[in-house]
């Protein structure tokens, strides 16, 4: 199918002039934000003596939510639920947190931090939320949606085949994203901004109609009925601004509406899909182009300018979704994945840090930290210093930020791309993934030595492969040749279960309001995931450099292992060992690409792990590298905790060994160092940091989420959450505030490797 | 023992130093990752390690901030001739303890992190155990990191510092001198050696024009006395080329490692120092114009 890309009618300015002063290019006739970005944005390398603190409106809003709202939802879990209003972007009216203090406005519901439900993924989910919340469903709605609407949930399980189900129930496959928002799609919410909703609309219908002459195909016929219901996405979206008050059929005219407008957009989202994560994208650039130009009219003060990106943050902060206890397993914190992504080099090779990248940093000092927005900072040691030195200062003091090679998003996805949920970079706009949760390739090593035979419960769960029967020491040429023989069938098992679910999710739970944010003609990538990494590469490289026999129980299932000798370990930058995990990495992405995809999807791998790392374990035996039964692995692509004893740059180059080509969805590597380890004085800290990442990243590392914490910290909230309500620790591409882990989890994070010093205080 | 610091700087009879001897073990896969080890047979070692083709070595790691500037490839050497009773590498104390490995694939490995080591601002440290009961395999480290353009530091109690010859101090941008104690008495209850030998190598580290940090560990109810630091912090105050003090607060990190080796660790009851009592004592240096932290 083809659409052609010329200028649309309608995107004319209004009479005054939104457009005023920007410096013209291609942006003016055609949806192109980017280009927009670059002829008007101003790179910023000072330093960030020009930041304000917060107004009295801003501490008085925050201090009102965290009173009336926040606190209680800490003690609720859940602060209320609306059972009665299926989600929409246009279900609700107005909200506020206060309508005197509230510089930006638009909530979910009608009230903060009250929770909307989102029955198109399944009624199932939503039954058990809400009455894990302590609240009675609606039978009407009930009926609605089990008897005349037909879910995703349903359509997945029409679908599945018995191997999928298989494979599920054994835990091989978990957290697919079968009855839950699929999310890690950023629609692009700058363009509501710059263009106003109308000129979209008229951009979408002619990109519908431009396809009217051709000939009837399924693509085709889902083509045309996508973009209607973008259309009406859109135009859900001006009613839904209108009741705020606002007209965004036409573009923002200054800083306050292009942030105003910019949000509502998200806002539709947020209101009508409770994907995994729902990242709102790369907008200080766009933003700061707006703000500097009323700074430069005197119609803003810098003041006010911070006092805007406060609110927008504070609003990015009680984006809440109505989850169940167990999904809070997989993804715990109460995550959403509000991902900003910011900094990085254009291609030009100019910096994108602008002064508003420092005001959103700024924000977590107004404000004080938190989990979100999650603040991706695109690094490259080409930055300017004292951006770097900020970064680093506010990681050392508040563990708030990540950091993710500039380099390689870059290289791959241009200068405008943005992180999805933890590490997934996309060209906003341009690019969506189906999120694919991930496989569980420990446990497939373990079942390549059984032969298909669950080693928790001694059943067969696969047919047609021999185990490895000898009781003589492991042969590492026999046990690879198993391992990747298992790994096929899985990977075919997992990708198939992919497909069924986006098939399911496009008919049933579109994402309307995210996609007509979107080019119509647009880069698909199947975001397929590993956990247990660390396991495999140990394991095999136990195999491989010591002697490792199998331990049998009475039906000659392998329960356990001794390892005699000593062997190569993952995370010590010992080649020996790191080759063994690139070779795994490359192993799962060519078998993923020999699959058929869903909507011819580019396969794309991440090693990431999200919390899962823990329910992974806990469905999983022990290992020839002493990984034991039931155990937390270790987070993404993390060595094995504990395992990495030289240093937290050695671990961090094992890491960076993996190729990024091999798993273009992301490798994940979390961090954590003591202050103390990081220099006697904030400087020294500061400035270690930076040398820190600065190599990392120069070594090919693609992600470094950075705790700088001390383990008694955690002790300490582990015993008195109330005293650490703002506890930021990150976890796996993510943050969470600590005392919102289960208690399994907190002891999880606490057993990781905290990188110390040898005369470090105890 | 008075006979060591009696030795002419540029003696290498300083290698008859006692337990300088060929490392037993095979690499273990831990600590040397990466390292290849050496299988000659134990006469061609110790001749080996005589001219310092070869080292013993226990363990090298990247760090950062603790033992110099910037993130660091620190390499601990085996064997040490103190015994002090907080060692936290008890298992670093026999040179036969240690791996061999040569002098080539050590300064390979320091090739290797050249970058890393220039983008953090860092370098090479030889820790230990004590780098100078090996010091002409110290000394070819040293001038070989030197060469890459690598900036070199050592991390010495100085007890041996008649073994560093004045060529291998003018390879070496930073030393880090453990001063355990001021008085004499304290310092030979603390490290079971006379404290001269360290004091006389300070000196002679100033009169090389080299930078100095001085290390003080903080042991409650050993080191703590006023009377005890005073005359360390006098002391540091003499040397023109020391830019810092570093008091570090006694933990209990190595209390497993004396369990394992199945050693009597006297320290087994000592609380790490309170923090008053830790400010107090950078206080004291302070009080005589040094930058301590
Ligand atoms: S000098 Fe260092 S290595 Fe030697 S015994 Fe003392 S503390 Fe241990």
């Amino acid at each position: 199918m083809t659409t052609t890309t010329s200028a649309p009618a309608g995107l004319i300015p209004p009479s005054e002039d939104p457009w005023r002063g920007f410096i013209p290019g291609s942006w003016m006739a055609t949806v192109d934000v980017h280009d927009f970005i670059v002829c008007n944005y101003s790179p910023y390398e000072g330093d960030a003596q020009f930041l304000c603190g917060p107004t009295d409106k801003t501490t008085r809003l925050w201090n009102t939510l965290e009173r009336q709202y926040l606190a209680h939802e800490r003690r609720l879990r859940v602060y209320d639920v609306d059972t009665t209003t299926p989600a929409d972007i246009d279900a609700f009216g107005v909200g506020y947190i206060s309508e005197d203090d509230d510089v930006v406005v638009g909530l979910q519901t009608d009230v903060p931090l009250k929770r909307a439900m989102m029955p198109n993924g399944g009624w199932r989910m939503v039954e058990t939320a809400i009455s894990e919340a302590g609240h009675e469903h609606d039978p009407r709605i009930k009926e609605i949606f089990t008897t005349y609407r037909k879910t995703h949930n349903d359509a997945v399980f029409d679908i599945y085949t018995p191997r999928v189900t298989a494979a599920r129930s054994a835990h091989l496959i978990t957290g697919l994203p079968d009855a839950y928002g699929r999310g890690r799609i950023i629609g692009d919410y700058r363009r509501v901004a710059l263009y106003g909703v109308d000129a979209l609309i008229v951009d979408k219908e002619r990109m519908k109609d431009a396809v009217a002459g051709q000939d009837f195909s399924e693509d085709w016929a889902r083509y045309r009925e996508e973009h209607s219901e973008q259309i009406k996405a859109l135009r859900a979206l001006i009613r839904m601004g209108a009741r705020y008050g606002f007209d965004i059929a036409r573009p923002a005219a200054d800083a306050r509406e292009a942030v105003q407008w910019t949000y509502l957009a998200y806002l539709a989202a947020i209101k009508s899909q409770d994907g995994a994560a729902m990242s709102i994208g790369r907008l200080s650039a766009f933003l700061d182009v707006y703000i500097a130009r009323d700074l430069a009219a005197g119609a803003l003060t810098e003041t006010q300018a911070q006092e805007l990106i406060d609110a927008l943050v504070i609003k990015l902060r009680i984006v809440r979704f109505l989850r169940t206890k167990a999904y809070d397993q997989i993804f715990s914190g109460d995550p959403y994945w509000a991902t900003w992504t910011d900094a990085g080099l254009g291609a030009d090779g100019r910096t994108m840090v602008t002064r508003t990248s420092l005001r959103l940093l700024q924000s977590l000092r107004n404000l004080g930290p938190a989990p979100e927005p999650n603040i991706t900072i695109l690094w490259d040691e080409a930055l300017p210093e004292t951006f770097k030195d900020l970064c680093a200062a506010i990681s050392v003091q508040t563990s708030s930020i990540q950091y993710v090679s500039d380099e390689h998003v870059r290289d791959h996805w241009g200068d405008d791309a943005a992180i999805a949920c933890c590490v997934s970079p996309m060209r906003t706009g341009k690019q969506m993934q189906f999120f694919g949760a991930r496989m569980n390739i420990a446990k497939t090593l373990l079942y390549a030595i059984n032969g298909g035979r669950d080693e928790m419960t001694g059943s067969q769960v696969v047919e047609g492969f021999d185990p490895i029967c000898s009781d003589e020491p492991l042969d590492y040429e026999q046990v690879w040749a198993a391992f990747d023989a298992m790994l096929t069938w899985v990977a075919q098992t997992y990708v198939e279960a992919l497909n069924i679910i986006h098939y399911s999710h496009d008919k049933y739970a579109y994402e309307a309001i995210e996609m007509a944010l979107h080019d119509s003609e647009i880069v698909r990538t199947l975001g397929c995931g590993i956990a247990g990494l660390s396991i495999v590469a140990d394991s095999l490289s136990a195999i491989k450099y010591a002697t490792v026999t199998p331990v049998r129980d009475d039906t000659g299932l392998v329960v356990d292992f001794t390892t005699e000798g000593t062997f190569p370990v993952y995370g010590n930058d010992d080649d020996r060992a790191d080759e063994i995990a690139q070779l795994v990495v490359s192993t799962v992405m060519d078998r993923i690409r020999a699959l058929p995809r869903y909507r011819n999807a580019v396969p794309t791998q991440s090693v990431l792990t999200i919390t899962s790392n823990v329910v992974y374990g806990r469905a999983t035996g022990s290992f020839p590298s002493g990984h034991r039964k039931g155990t937390p692995f270790s987070p993404g692509a993390n060595p094995e905790n504990g395992m990495d004893t030289h240093g937290m740059v050695a671990s961090m180059l094992s890491v960076a060994k993996l190729d990024y080509a091999d798993a273009l969805d992301g490798i994940s590597l979390t961090n954590t160092i003591m202050p103390s380890s990081l220099g006697h004085t904030e400087r020294e800290r500061v400035r270690n940091l930076v040398g820190i990442l600065d190599a990392g990243f120069g070594s090919g590392l693609f992600h470094a989420n950075i705790n700088v914490l001390n383990r008694a910290t955690l002790e300490d909230a582990m015993a008195d959450p109330e005293s650490y309500p703002n506890l930021t620790v990150r976890v796996s591409g993510y943050a969470v505030n600590f005392v919102k882990l289960t208690r399994e989890q907190q002891l999880d994070v606490l057993s990781r490797t905290f990188h110390s010093s040898s005369w470090g205080p105890p | 023992m008075s006979t060591l610091s009696a030795l002419p700087v540029t003696d290498q009879s300083a290698l008859a130093i006692e337990g300088f001897d060929a490392p037993e073990h095979r690499l273990a896969g831990t600590g040397l990752a990466g390292l290849a080890e050496t299988t000659l047979p134990r006469e061609k070692r110790l001749e080996a390690m005589r001219v310092g083709e070869l080292g013993s070595i226990h363990s090298w790691e990247l760090s950062t901030a603790v033992d110099g500037p910037g993130t660091r490839l620190v390499v601990f050497l085996a064997g040490c001739p103190l015994r002090c009773l907080y060692c936290q590498n008890p298992d670093t104390l026999r040179m036969r303890d240690g791996q061999a490995v040569s002098a080539e694939d050590l300064l390979a490995l320091v090739r290797r992190y050249r970058p890393v080591l220039a983008a953090t601002g860092g370098g090479l440290t030889l820790s230990g155990g004590e780098v100078l009961m090996q010091p002409v395999f110290a000394a070819r480290i040293l001038a070989g990191a030197q060469a890459m353009g690598v900036h070199t530091a050592i991390d010495t109690s100085g007890f041996l510092g008649t073994a560093c010859t004045e060529e291998m101090l003018a390879n070496t941008d930073l030393v880090l001198l453990d001063v355990k104690s001021g008085i004499e008495s304290t310092y030979t209850r603390v490290t079971g050696r006379a404290l001269g030998p360290t004091l006389d190598f300070g000196r002679r580290v100033v009169a090389a024009g080299v930078e100095l940090w001085i290390r003080f560990v903080l042991v409650p109810e050993l080191t703590d006395a006023a009377e005890n630091v005073e005359p360390v912090a006098a002391y540091a105050a003499t040397l023109s080329t020391v830019t810092r003090v570093e008091v570090l607060p006694f933990h209990q990190m190595g209390r497993d490692k004396w369990a394992t080796l199945g050693r009597p660790y006297a320290l087994g009851d000592t609380s790490p120092p309170a923090p008053e009592l830790t400010e107090r004592v950078r206080e004291q240096f302070r009080a005589h114009g040094l930058v301590t932290h």
